[in-house]
């Protein structure tokens, strides 16, 4: 499964576009409270990780994600 | 505190009764026919009801459901498990075993119940979902109640569906594929022959939601898949009784004789009292009118056809193909509450459908087109589009 920092950066490349604010996107990023993100958003972000690393994001992980770190170790530890 | 997230729902809801809108839960105040009612004091036609072939007013399916209450009671007053099993239950069952083919059915008291107790229970822990992200809300909840682990494919992609089966590997074995036969918001038909020919190839279990195709699509109205010539890669058909049938229910059939054990392992099936005899025997009338009388569906489609023309003719943004339903996307939700009590005013009722909802995120104005419309009826609904919508709506 892809490394942390590699999910991490390429999160932040996806999300820089919406990042209205004056401070640069990090790990402790917070998806809806910092960039707004609305589910629908979410499931499109969702949807690029999983082209982007050829894996499936199981729908359970989604409640216990707040951060651009929550979803980046998600994902290092997903089965395929 | 407990109620504090409701907040913002309160807030909308004050706000439409302050504008003095009502499109979530628009009263009908009396029904004149199955395409004709009073809503909120004005007289409409029903243009967002799925009653698809217009068998819920069917003089003989409403005599099926006097005589049966007249001889059964208005309700059973038990779950199907205890004394909620009358033979009318079993006789629809049969009778649905045999229009799928298959040696049993269960029915299940509404079609929520089927599609989210059969979801919850069909998968569990260390089992897959894989659903159509466009799913309707029952299967979503279902596949949450599971304790599987919940995957969605991009909507009516088969693509999408293979790059995830793939990599699902022996996993499989243990896949509950779940699709829609006629998807409820757009009323797109699902891409059937790949889903099922990528089911053979990568192995899973297939689950087809004919709710809004039962009656539709197919032979004797049996659906989507057996439309599209692979029902038998279906391993679990199921539905409702609440749109082409008229009624209220729903159903599995299924070629699998575990369905019986599934029977006493899903919750929602179980503790539930069983549906009143008199529903039962409007939708076992309604059924077999469904298999016998084709013109039905024949005239569904041709009035499909007319109301799918007349919307794109208008310039409106309807989907790219007439069906059963027909949604005009716009994308705006003020423009759409506007539009949407513009056309009630002019005698017509729609379904208005805003995000969350939506699929897409736009807002929609939801036709659902009846055989019993009369064409007069689907020039009028046309017309009246043309008089609130199209001034407000951008070009598709």
């Amino acid at each position: 499964m892809p490394d942390y920092q590699i999910c991490v950066d390429y999160i932040l490349s996806v999300l820089e576009p919406r990042n209205r604010g004056t401070r640069p996107l990090g790990e402790d990023t917070d998806l809806v409270a910092d960039i707004g993100l609305s589910s629908l958003q979410v499931m499109e972000l969702i949807e690029k990780l999983e082209d982007h690393f050829d894996i499936s994001i199981p729908l359970n992980i989604l409640p216990d994600i707040t951060t651009v770190g929550d979803l980046a170790a998600r994902l290092r530890n997903l089965d395929g | 505190m407990l109620l504090d997230k409701f907040a913002s729902m309160a807030r909308t809801r004050a706000e439409l009764e302050a504008a003095g809108l009502r499109p979530f839960g628009a009263v009908t105040e009396s029904l004149i026919s199955a395409t004709e009612a009073i809503v909120e004091g004005r007289p409409v036609i029903l243009a967002g009801t799925n009653n698809y072939l217009g068998l819920s007013y069917d003089p003989r399916c409403i005599a099926a459901a006097q005589e049966a209450a007249a001889r059964w009671g208005t309700g059973t007053t038990g779950s199907r498990m205890a004394n909620g099993t009358f033979a009318e239950h079993l006789a629809l069952e049969a009778e649905l075993a045999e229009l799928y083919g298959v040696p049993q059915a269960m029915v299940f008291t509404t079609g929520f119940a089927a599609t989210q107790g059969l979801c919850a229970t069909l998968a569990g822990p260390g089992d897959v979902i894989l659903l159509d992200a466009d799913s309707h809300a029952s299967i979503y909840s279902g596949a949450q109640l599971s304790g599987a682990e919940v995957i969605r494919f991009k909507h009516s992609d088969p693509a999408d569906l293979e790059k995830r089966l793939r990599r699902l590997g022996a996993r499989t074995a243990d896949t509950l594929i779940v699709v829609e036969g006629i998807y409820s918001m757009l009323g797109d038909t699902a891409p059937l022959a790949e889903i099922a020919a990528l089911k053979r190839e990568y192995g899973g279990w297939l689950m087809v939601d004919e709710a809004h195709s039962l009656g539709v699509l197919g032979e004797q109205g049996r659906g989507a898949a057996a439309a599209a010539g692979v029902a038998d890669a279906v391993d679990f058909f199921v539905g409702t009784f609440s749109k082409s049938l008229g009624a209220i229910g729903g159903f599995c059939a299924s070629p699998h004789a575990a369905l019986e054990a599934v029977r006493f392992s899903t919750r929602a099936y179980i503790f539930t009292a069983s549906a009143s005899p008199s529903v039962i025997a409007s939708a076992r009338a309604a059924l077999a009118i469904m298999r016998t009388e084709p013109e039905l569906q024949r005239r569904l489609w041709t009035n499909a056809e007319q109301l799918h023309a007349g919307l794109r003719e208008l310039g409106l943004a309807v989907g790219p193909q007439p069906g059963p339903v027909v949604a005009v996307t716009l994308d705006d939700r003020e423009t759409a509450l506007a539009a949407w009590q513009r056309l009630l005013e002019a005698g017509v009722y729609v379904n208005l459908v805003v995000p969350p909802a939506s699929p897409t995120g736009a807002s929609l104005l939801r036709c659902s087109v009846s055989a019993a419309h009369s064409e007069a009826q689907l020039e009028r609904i046309i017309a009246a589009f043309d008089a609130c919508v199209v001034p407000c709506a951008t070009a598709p």
